[in-house]
């Protein structure tokens, strides 16, 4: 199995972290990746919509209601314009913009601010 | 109310209509005042004796069954099957059977008629048989085994259908009519003439003016009949249809006032000349009227629950008028079909001697009503003109045109032009008024007005109208049938299809800019998937493809509760070696993987976590296994059993078989899972008749069966063709499973499929075997397209890099989730 593409985390500025390349990423879809945060290692979801608004989101991997971590393998889409993702194992929509279920207002994910710097993807801890 | 309290009611007879009155009954709760006991003379619970002959094309007892006996138990409801009632002691008010006396305060005879059997010297020999029970048409297929000739007597619309199922049984059929032409009830000397043509183009002889004086001995077969000119015609079998007499004689024995010519005679509340009786069905005599049809039963069963439990429904006599098909010919004949009921009726004809089509309407002395009409050939006709017929509309300037030919086909009447009082449904008598208010207090749907009326439930003859007459309803009432797949595209999965089709569209993104708009959901997206790969067939897990796969398509795994996959390879007909068998223990001992036989006659491996699924496919492909789809909706698995290569009943190589079916259509995606089986012998030890896709073995070949299910809504599937050859065999389903890839709705099993198909059985079969769309070399050219694209996709992404930077389960981190847990459960590994 080859990781011949992925960046090791390096952290460059206290906030702003690289957590992988733009190779790393799926056109209109997701991939998993480690955030290293001040509470310790955390799983995070990063969907890459090419050509839209905004590019790129980054919301938790851990899937509330299955409590399973796999939110990154979820279909993304737009539900009345506002991008979300739906979660693979029972289709809850999350918005990408800030985590709210949309199914269930009382739970939401957790996001991050994310963007390009060249072809490194950074995101803001 | 406790039980002594409840009067006691004694139906007799558990046939299609004693069963309809207890259903009519439980309906109503008369259950709370009734202690209701059921007797039959049969040992089979009621059944579907309408589609009776459906038993030789494959149908069992148990699918023409038109309830269980829980249903019984569970309303309290006493059922003695197999105990014939032998007599009605009124005086005591008691019914009697061989094994006692039992009580009632009310009772019911529903037992039907018999079939008439002419009094001719032999008829009493062995081999001379009659058509109406189950038990009937086992002696008739008993006696078939030995005889290769079989004669009907009686050319009605039974000896008809008897004349089918002998030839069904291989036999060098013919029918003897006493009169001068077949169907005299229904048709006149034109219409005898046409039918007969086109029945003895079917290989079936008819002689018609024949009185069969004796049948003695034969020389070259077992029986010879003698008719009334001296002529002779040898044969092994007869089967007597010469008519149905009531079976009047429990109520005649005590006296009950009965028709000159037999029948019990009711009023319009059912009740016999003891209003402690009522009688329904082919037993009772209604305004001197035996009705022999299942519709005027059903309405009797109606009005005699409402006269049990105090209603006012009456029976108010009923139409006569059939549509029916027999083989293969279309016959329908309306009300006063011959004319000579209505004094100063005129008629118009209609006699196509190429196409064998002839049409007669017979209308009122003035021109302006329908008195009746007679069809042969073709009976699209038929619905307009039972409604001209039935609700007295007044008929256009030029009523010819009803039955004239046009290049639109049979002339049709607007939904609107029917008045309230419309009938829509005969066999649960519904009008388009019921339809209609059923759509005011808020039913939104045809499933909803079905289920709220019943309407179409019955020999679901008139779903078309009913179908029309709900849209255009909904639509008077401004409800939008919206049926977009979802907020991105304004059309249904159908119409999705058929532009990627025609347009040619190979990508999503494609689709969504000159069609949709939007990202797309997770609705459309996977059902977009399945229509592209169904038309095209690349690799789903391409570019393209892949952002809109659900995440079991995307990672070619099914994804279990705990974020881990089950890794399926393909078992073609549940075949496998023992080297192949040893590399599946060794990878899951290696993956630590738990391992189980599925009921598709292969073996899962579960609990991979996603970055060993490469490496897992690479031992297994290269151990020469293929992906076995199992998490796509698209070709499962072909069930196979053992077949004639080592079971002694085998009659065809059932294993192999299933295995080129399974090589076929390996790899094709549809609207839902496909499942198939195939059986050696009628045993069926495959289970084929659950399946999507059912093949048996005969004798000859292979009988095919399409639409079943198993899963939470079982379905038994139905028999389409018999005894093919095995090119035929992979033509039709070819056909079929393109026809329902292109038609069905996302995620839409087969079987429900085929229960929304329009048109039903009948339609399906006349598109697929006799290409009534004139679509099945596309369809057949579509299939192969699929099958000459084939490739395992799983080696199709261990070869591409790329593709393999998806099976990370981190891209920046070789570390596995730590959040997935096993524990150990009898010797193997779960989640925990
Ligand atoms: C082959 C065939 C095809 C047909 N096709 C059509 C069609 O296309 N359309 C249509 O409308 N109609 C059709 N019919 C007619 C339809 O089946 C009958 O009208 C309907 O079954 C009548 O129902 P019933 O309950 O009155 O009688 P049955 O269904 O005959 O039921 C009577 C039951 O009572 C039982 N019984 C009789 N005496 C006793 C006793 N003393 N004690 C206990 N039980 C007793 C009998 O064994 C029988 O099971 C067809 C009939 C046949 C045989
Ligand atoms: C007259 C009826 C039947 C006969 C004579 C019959 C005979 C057989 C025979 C000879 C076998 C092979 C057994 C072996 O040597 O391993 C078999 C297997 C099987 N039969 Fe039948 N069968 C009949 C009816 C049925 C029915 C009605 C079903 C299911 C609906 C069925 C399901 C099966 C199954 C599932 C197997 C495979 C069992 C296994 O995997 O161990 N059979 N049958
Ligand atoms: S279906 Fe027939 S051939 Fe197949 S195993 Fe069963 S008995 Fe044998
Ligand atoms: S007319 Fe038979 S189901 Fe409606």
């Amino acid at each position: 199995m080859t990781t011949a593409t992925a960046l090791k985390t390096e952290t460059d500025t206290m906030t702003w972290q690289t957590i992988c390349s733009k190779a790393d990423l799926v056109d209109f879809s997701g991939v998993a990746a480690w955030l290293e945060t001040a509470d310790g290692p955390v799983q995070v979801a990063l969907f890459y919509l090419p050509g839209h608004d905004q590019e790129l989101y980054a919301v938790d991997h851990h899937d509330p209601f299955s409590k399973a971590n796999v939110i990154a393998r979820g279909i993304v889409g737009d539900l009345k314009g506002q991008p979300v993702v739906a979660s693979p194992i029972y289709k809850q929509h999350f918005r990408l913009e800030d985590g709210q279920c949309l199914e269930d207002e009382s739970v939401q994910l957790r996001t991050w601010p994310v963007r390009f710097d060249g072809e490194r993807v950074r995101i803001h801890v | 109310m406790t039980s002594t309290d409840k009067q006691r009611l004694i139906i007799i007879g558990n046939g299609m209509v004693g069963h309809h009155l207890v259903e009519q009954l439980v309906e109503r709760d008369a259950t709370t005042r009734y202690d209701i006991t059921v007797f039959g003379e049969e040992r089979h619970l009621a059944y579907d004796r309408v589609h009776l002959s459906e038993y030789f094309a494959g149908r069992d007892a148990q699918s023409l069954a038109l309830s269980t006996s829980d249903y019984y138990a569970e309303n309290d409801i006493a059922l003695r099957l197999d105990e014939a009632v032998t007599a009605i002691d009124r005086d005591n008010s008691e019914i009697v059977t061989p094994l006692g006396r039992y009580p009632y305060d009310r009772l019911v005879l529903a037992t039907g008629s018999y079939p008439f059997v002419p009094p001719i010297q032999g008829g009493d020999r062995p081999n001379c048989l009659v058509y109406r029970t189950l038990d009937d048409l086992d002696a008739i297929r008993e006696a078939g085994r030995n005889a290769n000739t079989g004669v009907v007597v009686g050319g009605g619309l039974l000896g008809l259908e008897a004349a089918n199922a002998l030839k069904g049984l291989d036999l060098d059929t013919a029918v003897v009519e006493f009169a001068p032409r077949l169907m005299p009830m229904q048709v006149d000397s034109e219409g005898g003439e046409l039918l007969r043509e086109k029945i003895e183009a079917l290989g079936v002889q008819a002689l018609t003016d024949r009185a069969t004086q004796r049948i003695e001995d034969g020389e070259a077969s077992y029986h010879r009949m003698v008719f009334q000119d001296d002529k002779v015609l040898e044969t092994d079998l007869i089967v007597f249809s010469a008519g149905i007499r009531p079976r009047d004689e429990l109520a005649r024995a005590c006296a009950l006032e009965m028709g000159e010519r037999g029948g019990v005679v009711i009023d319009d509340h059912c009740l016999t000349s003891d209003p402690a009786i009522l009688a329904v069905g082919e037993v009772a005599l209604w305004n001197d009227s035996i009705f022999g049809l299942v519709g005027p039963g059903y309405q009797m069963a109606k009005a005699a629950a409402n006269t049990l439990t105090d209603g006012s429904e009456r029976f108010q006599g009923a139409d006569m008028s059939t549509k029916l098909k027999l083989l293969g010919v279309d016959v329908g004949a309306i009300g006063d079909a011959h004319g000579d009921r209505t004094p100063g009726a005129r008629m118009y004809r209609y006699l196509d001697e190429i196409k064998q089509e002839y049409r007669k309407l017979v209308v009122s002395s003035d021109g302006k009503k329908l008195v009746g009409a007679m069809l042969v050939g073709d009976n699209s006709y038929y619905d307009t003109l039972m409604q001209y017929y039935s609700n007295g509309l007044e008929l256009p300037d030029d009523p010819a045109s009803l039955i004239l030919p046009s290049s639109e086909g049979a002339p049709t009447l607007g939904p609107d032009a029917l008045p309230d009082t419309a009938t829509i449904c005969s066999c649960h008598n519904v009008t388009k008024g019921a339809v209609c208010e059923t759509l005011d207090a808020g039913a939104t749907d045809l499933g909803a007005v079905k289920a709220e009326t019943k309407a179409s439930t019955g020999c679901g003859g008139c779903a078309a109208l009913l179908k029309s007459v709900v849209d255009h309803e909904l639509e008077a009432r401004g409800v939008e049938v919206d049926q977009s797949i979802c907020e991105h595209f304004a059309y249904t999965r159908q119409e999705l299809y058929s532009i990627v089709q025609v347009e040619g569209i190979k990508t999503f993104s494609e689709l969504l800019e000159k069609h949709g708009h939007g990202l797309g959901c997770d609705i459309c997206k996977p059902a977009v998937a399945s229509i592209l790969a169904s038309c095209f067939n690349e690799p789903i897990t391409d570019a393209a493809h892949v952002p809109l796969q659900d995440t079991n398509d995307t990672f070619m795994a099914n994804m279990q509760k705990n974020g881990t996959y089950s890794v399926v390879p393909r078992v073609p007909g549940g075949e496998i070696t023992p080297d192949k068998l040893i590399v599946l223990g060794e990878v899951a001992k290696k993956y630590q993987l738990y391992t189980k036989i599925t009921g598709g006659q292969r073996v899962d491996l579960f609990g991979a976590q996603l970055h060993d699924l490469p490496d897992i496919w690479q031992a297994l492909i290269d151990a020469g296994f293929e992906t076995g789809h199992a998490y796509g909706k698209a070709t499962r698995t072909v069930k196979s059993c053992v077949g004639n290569t080592w079971c002694r009943y085998g009659v065809q190589d059932s294993v192999g078989m299933s295995q080129q079916i399974e090589h076929r259509y390996k790899g094709l995606r549809s609207p839902h899972k496909l499942k198939f089986a195939v059986s050696g012998c009628t045993r069926e030890c495959a289970e084929a008749q659950s399946k999507d896709v059912g093949v048996i073995a005969t004798e000859h070949g292979w009988n095919l069966y399409v639409c079943g299910n198993g899963g939470m809504r079982p379905r038994h599937a139905e028999l389409f063709a018999t005894d093919l050859d095995d090119e035929t065999l992979f033509k039709y389903i070819d056909r079929f499973l393109m026809f329902y890839i292109r038609t069905a709705d996302r995620l839409q099993r087969t079987s429900v499929w085929r229960e929304n198909l329009e048109g039903g059985l009948d339609y399906l079969k006349a598109v697929i075997i006799e290409d009534s769309l004139g679509i099945a070399e596309e369809l057949e050219q579509q299939m192969q397209t699929v099958i000459d694209t084939y490739e395992c996709e799983w080696a199709n992404t261990l070869n591409d890099p790329e593709k393999l930077k998806r099976f990370r389960s981190f891209v920046n981190d070789e570390r596995p989730d730590p959040d997935i847990i096993m524990t150990s459960e009898r010797g193997q590994l779960r989640p925990a």
